[in-house]
């Protein structure tokens, strides 16, 4: 551990001190002030961004705590993202916090707890780092789900996510094992070096597809998605739009970290499970939303399919395929927390908003919030001009000039379906009359609601910068796989 | 200064018409002044089309193609394609001008601009007024970025943005479910058309490596033989997409519904612009579409059925908007029998003449409703052109168009098409279809007799007579089957007008005025299009003249528009009008000549089974809710139900082994642990009970035992994939 190892660290040290004073904030300050833990939060996450822009500014080569951590360009994108996320998160959270029945503060210093697990599973490079920071997220995230104490649905959520997490490392960890017992390193780097002359090694391949099984559960990919819609209905909303973004999209990037750098050589064996995730994730999860009626089980189904489109990037070991994975990212968090925001908006009134006949007559009442609306689901359905189109106009292309035209082929059409239950929020919002009529959205959503309006429409007018700087992300993973 | 220096404000007035209607729609407070809206609507229409005039003419000058790049929209770079090349996956942000897209643009911006100076006075009483114009404007900016985009992508975009414009005006009356339904159908209907167009794109990136036209068709014309083998494919794909937007079978069945949305918008969108995206696209590809003779049968064979069996189901219509939208149906179905055969300006010609008396005949079809308060029955019309003698007139002339009769519009296009149906043969596909095309001919005749019988029959039925209005309410039992289709125009009018029920009226000049100019356009615009032949010059007609440009010459051989003989260019002419003749004929009889309809009543009575399919338009709409729409929901629901119940079902077994052999040990780690963790989490005595009683059905359990059977299940694709390898290898 030297001075530079610090340095590096910074963003990640910031988060852990400020979580653990998030905890003691209460015991200090002796009382349950959302407002505070609201800002104290947010100041947080500021600091954790210039400490990550001071990390990425202390050069290279950026690896620290030995090999097992790195500051690379890719780390430092998904990062920031996370960064962003959090701090939208927070914001939605802010709403159900500050009625005092549910402690803000230490909601708070879990969310950064396990925003800190993320960072560490962005940055890692060896699989133990990786595991530690996955763990770091899922404890957290687990408490996260289970945040509405006194509700049954809410606590239930929380058990099925331990229990299903719980398992998922295990099977995670015995693949790693595997993984290590015919390498004889964790590094990626050795892996990757170990794995190029193991072509068709019997226990190699079995490790890694339970690793890829105990990745596809916290991606929710086919067949390890069965958690997803239980848990997804039960936590609280912010927490869902927590887990359906923040969390899967920290899954990916060690997802595409993995598999680019440490597996690539090793292709031919593992392409026709991926492939197979991919296929099933975006059959089951379309098929399946289209005849839900409560909106977050709907999202729940289509955040599965998200998944499949998204393993095409994986799959397609090439430049646009891991640029399609960030970019994809990127767009899926804004609207999806958009679309999540608007649940939100409308469950003001009780447990309204979960419903598609919630949403029915919005356009009269709220017509830049049902305009919104429609933009975030454009996004999600990938039509353009929204951000969401860039995203799948690079994955699917991946897919296709990596020779899986069939699984463009499948990709295509299942987004056709998905318009389909997308488009009858559309439908409720302008084509018919209802209850949605009154509704007085909080300022702290409504900014919410903005901000992804103006990101998805600007991602999908001008991507330019998003191209550009996932080029720039993806640069040090590529360079290591092509040698 | 350089045409690219303000095409782009052609499209982009309207936008910015639709941003500033759009905003006063939903913030402006209280009651919104129509003049302001109706000066930002109509101003932005009115200069983007002479803009859009002042870059045709400096076109037709120097009559140069030009392509200006604004930016690089989509940045991605290389990428492998087909072969083992890399191709460029950049979309850029361009657009394009040459003869078709000048053609289109001039349609779109002046047609567009006179159904917005209607709709003033169409929709002058309704809620929403100004809503309903930045939607409209809207949907122009859409229409015009897809016609001018200099790539598949940004028409693409284009393509996406006029079919929302469209789902959102269909449903611009959205107190009602029909309209809600009939927009919902539309877009899922078009989601359909939509897949096959995106994987079109899709495939020429990984064939061509780009999807710019003039690179795409470059590469494509220079070396055919090596495109041959994927373009039928790729052409299939695209055209796949042609059905969903042009409403070409089986993908029609949302245009007839799509007439839910008020009047306006029926002409604007659904008959002289949004519909022929897909001819234009066709047409457009044509170079694509000539490397496979295979894909063009195809085009032309789905375009002849189309023009054929919508024409019949026109026939049996009552409701004047749905005999309307069916011939549109029917004859966009020509259009693309014009491109399937190689007529390809033949195709954009009729494009063009049916933008006119369409477009004049959806406007007075809406004038008529206005007049009759809200009624669409024709069978409660009768007599109107006393009332309303300047609809009367326009929609007569745009109704002999149609028909065919020399020398009006509608006669050069479509005889231009049949012509070339009756001169086409597919020689590279052997016997029989080299000749089908005269099959195609034969259909094509047919359906044109059907539309002068149709055209014929409204015009009757609804101007000449007696005035069937009040009389005849509560006819038959087939009138509730149409009336939910009605745009319903009386809401806004009752009461402004206090005559519901009264004589009908003629309509106020902004409509009428509109309506002469286009009945103008449907007696002239087929002249530019005047077979040369008939006086002697054998040379192609001064629009085909116009669009060769487009027509690139494939691997060095020149485009060659059909010629023929005198004498057989005016047989085939007399043939046309003939058959016109006989429809209009028939019409007469049946419904001028005879007041009580007898003839048509006893042939409904003769033949109650076909008349009743006829009405009942095939009952395609049913065959589809029973097989299409009710197969995938339920698939969804057994997907749905797997989810939710695998676990009780056919895992249940495996539980229970489980808890016959651990017993008494699982007992005890539910009491102890799973019980400790829950009273750890769930501090509310009624949570954890409940959970305890999920826990213990086993739900739990069994999903995590789904993950197991998971890794199995990624084991045994592994195992398949590797034996498959090792068997292909």
């Amino acid at each position: 551990m030297t001075w530079a190892d610090l340095l590096f660290l910074l963003p990640e040290i910031v988060l852990s001190i400020g979580g653990c004073l998030l905890l003691l904030a209460p015991v200090i300050g002796g009382r349950n002030n959302g407002v505070a833990a609201k800002w104290s939060m947010l100041l947080l996450l500021v600091a954790t961004a210039a400490a990550i822009y001071v990390a990425a500014g202390a050069g290279i080569p950026s690896l620290a705590l030995g090999t097992l951590f790195v500051a690379d360009p890719f780390a430092v994108f998904f990062k920031l993202l996370f960064v962003v996320v959090i701090a939208m998160i927070t914001l939605l959270s802010a709403e159900f916090l500050e009625d005092g029945r549910y402690s803000a503060w230490e909601y708070y210093s879990l969310m950064a707890f396990a925003l800190c697990g993320m960072m560490f599973m962005a940055s890692g490079t060896h699989l133990i780092s990786i595991y530690v920071g996955l763990e770091l997220l899922s404890l957290a995230s687990y408490i996260l789900a289970g945040y509405y104490k006194n509700e049954t649905r809410s606590t239930e959520a929380a058990m099925k996510y331990f229990v299903l997490g719980a398992t998922s490392s295990g099977i995670l960890l015995y693949g790693m094992s595997l993984i290590y017992g015919a390498c004889g390193s964790l590094h990626l780097e050795a892996i990757s070096q170990a794995v190029a002359t193991m072509a068709g090694n019997q226990a190699l391949i079995i490790g890694v597809m339970l690793l890829g099984a105990g990745l596809c559960f916290k991606v929710a990919a086919v067949p390890f998605h069965v958690w997803t819609p239980d848990v997804y209905t039960g936590a609280p909303t912010p927490v869902t739009a927590f887990l359906s973004t923040a969390s899967k999209v920290a899954a990916f990037a060690i997802f595409a970290r993995i598999f680019y750098m440490g597996l690539h050589s090793l292709e031919p064996d593992w392409n026709s499970i991926i492939a197979t995730v991919a296929a099933l994730s975006m059959i089951v999860g379309n098929l399946a939303a289209v005849t839900q009626t409560n909106v977050k089980r709907m999202l729940a189904y289509s955040s599965i399919a998200h998944a499949g489109y998204a393993l095409l990037g994986v799959l397609a070991m090439s430049e646009i395929g891991l640029q399609g994975v960030l970019i994809y990212m990127l767009v899926y968090a804004f609207a999806n927390i958009g679309t999540w925001a608007m649940v939100m908006l409308l469950r003001r009134r009780e447990y309204a908003g979960e419903n598609v006949d919630d949403f029915d007559g919005l356009h009269k009442s709220a017509p830049l919030y049902a305009f919104a609306m429609v933009v975030f689901l454009l996004s999600l359905g990938g039509i353009p001009p929204t951000a969401g189109f860039i995203g799948k106009y690079y994955l699917f292309a991946a897919a296709i000039s990596a020779g899986y035209a069939w699984l463009a082929v499948i990709a295509v059409l299942m987004s056709a379906v998905s318009m389909f239950y997308y488009f009858r929020l559309v439908v409720a919002m302008y084509l018919k009359d209802g209850a949605a009529a009154d509704v007085i959205p909080s300022r702290q959503v409504r900014f919410i609601v903005i901000v992804c309006l103006i990101a998805t429409l600007t991602l999908g007018i001008l991507p330019e910068r998003m191209i550009r700087g996932a080029a720039r992300s993806i640069a040090p993973i590529v360079n290591l796989a092509s040698r | 200064m350089a045409i690219g220096e303000y095409l782009w404000l052609v499209p982009l007035l309207p936008l910015v018409g639709a941003a500033i209607n759009g905003f006063r729609a939903a913030y402006a407070k209280g009651e919104k002044s129509k003049t302001l809206t109706n000066g930002v609507a109509l101003g932005s229409t009115l200069l983007s089309a002479i803009i859009a005039s002042f870059a045709a003419w400096r076109y037709g000058l120097a009559k140069v193609p030009y392509e200006v790049v604004y930016w690089d929209w989509i940045p991605a770079g290389l990428g492998n394609v087909a072969g083992g090349l890399l191709g460029n996956f950049n979309v850029e942000l361009g657009l394009q001008i040459d003869s078709l897209s000048i053609t289109m643009m001039m349609v779109v911006t002046w047609i567009g601009f006179l159904i917005h100076v209607y709709a003033t006075g169409y929709m002058g009483h309704e809620k929403g007024y100004t809503r309903f114009f930045a939607y409209l404007n809207l949907f122009m900016f859409m229409m015009l970025l897809l016609v001018l985009g200099n790539n598949y992508v940004v028409m693409f975009v284009g393509w996406e943005g006029v079919g929302l414009c469209s789902y959102l005006l269909i449903g611009f009356y959205y107190d009602k479910t029909f309209a809600a339904d009939a927009g919902k159908k539309a877009f899922i209907t078009n989601r359909i058309g939509d897949f096959g167009f995106l994987l079109g794109i899709f495939l020429l990136f990984n064939w061509f490596g780009t999807a710019d036209y003039t690179k795409v068709f470059a590469l494509a014309a220079h070396d055919p033989l090596r495109f041959e083998g994927v373009a039928t494919l790729l052409c299939l794909c695209l055209f796949v997409g042609a059905c969903g937007k042009s409403a070409q079978f089986p993908l029609y069945v949302w245009l007839p519904d799509a007439m839910a949305g008020p009047t306006p918008v029926s002409a604007l969108i659904h008959a002289a612009t949004m519909v022929t995206a897909g001819v234009y696209m066709v047409v457009r590809s044509n170079v694509l579409f000539r490397l496979s003779p295979e894909a063009m049968l195809v085009v032309a064979c789905v375009g002849a059925f189309t023009a054929i069996f919508a024409a019949t189901i026109g026939l049996a219509q009552n409701d004047i908007k749905k005999v309307l939208a069916y011939s549109t149906v029917s004859q966009l179905g020509y259009m693309f029998l014009a491109a399937g055969v190689g007529a390809y300006t033949a195709a954009i010609f009729h494009l063009m003449t049916h933008a006119f008396f369409k477009a004049c005949l959806f406007l007075g079809a809406g004038s008529v409703i206005h007049g009759c308060s809200g009624e669409q029955d024709m069978r409660k019309m009768g007599g109107l052109g006393k009332y309303m003698p300047r609809t009367h007139v326009t929609m007569g002339i745009a109704t002999v168009a149609i028909a065919g009769i020399p020398p009006l519009a509608g006669f050069f296009s479509k005889d231009e098409i049949l012509a070339s149906a009756f001169f086409k043969r597919f020689e590279t596909l052997g016997e029989p279809w080299s000749w089908f095309p005269l099959v195609l001919f034969g259909v094509g005749m047919l359906a044109a007799m059907c539309t002068a019988f149709y055209m014929f029959r409204l015009y009757f039925m609804t101007f000449v007579g007696e005035y069937r209005g009040a009389a005849e309410a509560g006819h038959g039992a087939h009138a509730g089957h149409d009336a939910h289709g009605h745009d319903d125009h009386s809401q806004g009018h009752a009461d402004d007008h206090g005559h519901y029920g009264g004589a009908p009226h003629e309509s106020p000049w902004s409509m009428t005025g509109v309506l002469w100019i286009l009945a103008v356009g449907s007696i002239l615009a087929g002249l530019v299009g005047f077979p040369l032949a008939l006086i002697g010059k054998h040379q192609p007609t001064y629009f085909q003249s116009w669009l060769e440009p487009i027509l690139l010459p494939i691997g060095g051989h020149a485009f060659h528009f059909h010629e023929a003989e005198l004498t057989m260019e005016v047989i085939l002419i007399a043939a046309s009008v003939a058959v016109a003749v006989i429809g209009i004929v028939i019409a007469y009889f049946f419904y001028k000549a005879d007041p009580s309809w007898s003839k048509p009543k006893q042939l409904a009575a003769g033949a109650p089974k076909l008349y009743d399919v006829l009405l009942n338009k095939y009952y395609v709409d049913e065959i589809y809710g029973a097989t299409v729409i009710r197969g995938t929901i339920v698939l969804s629901l057994i997907l749905k139900w797997i989810d939710t119940n695998i676990v009780d079902g056919a895992v249940n077994g495996v539980r229970h082994v489980t808890v016959l052999i651990f017993g008494h040990g699982s007992n005890l780690v539910d009491k102890y642990v799973v019980d400790g963790a829950v009273n750890g989490v769930a501090s509310g005595a009624k949570g954890s009970s409940t959970l305890l009683r999920r826990m213990q059905t086993g739900v739990v359990q069994n999903y995590a035992l789904v993950m197991g059977a998971g890794v199995v299940l990624l084991a045994v694709v592994y195992l398949a994939f590797e034996v498959l390898g090792k068997m292909q290898g």
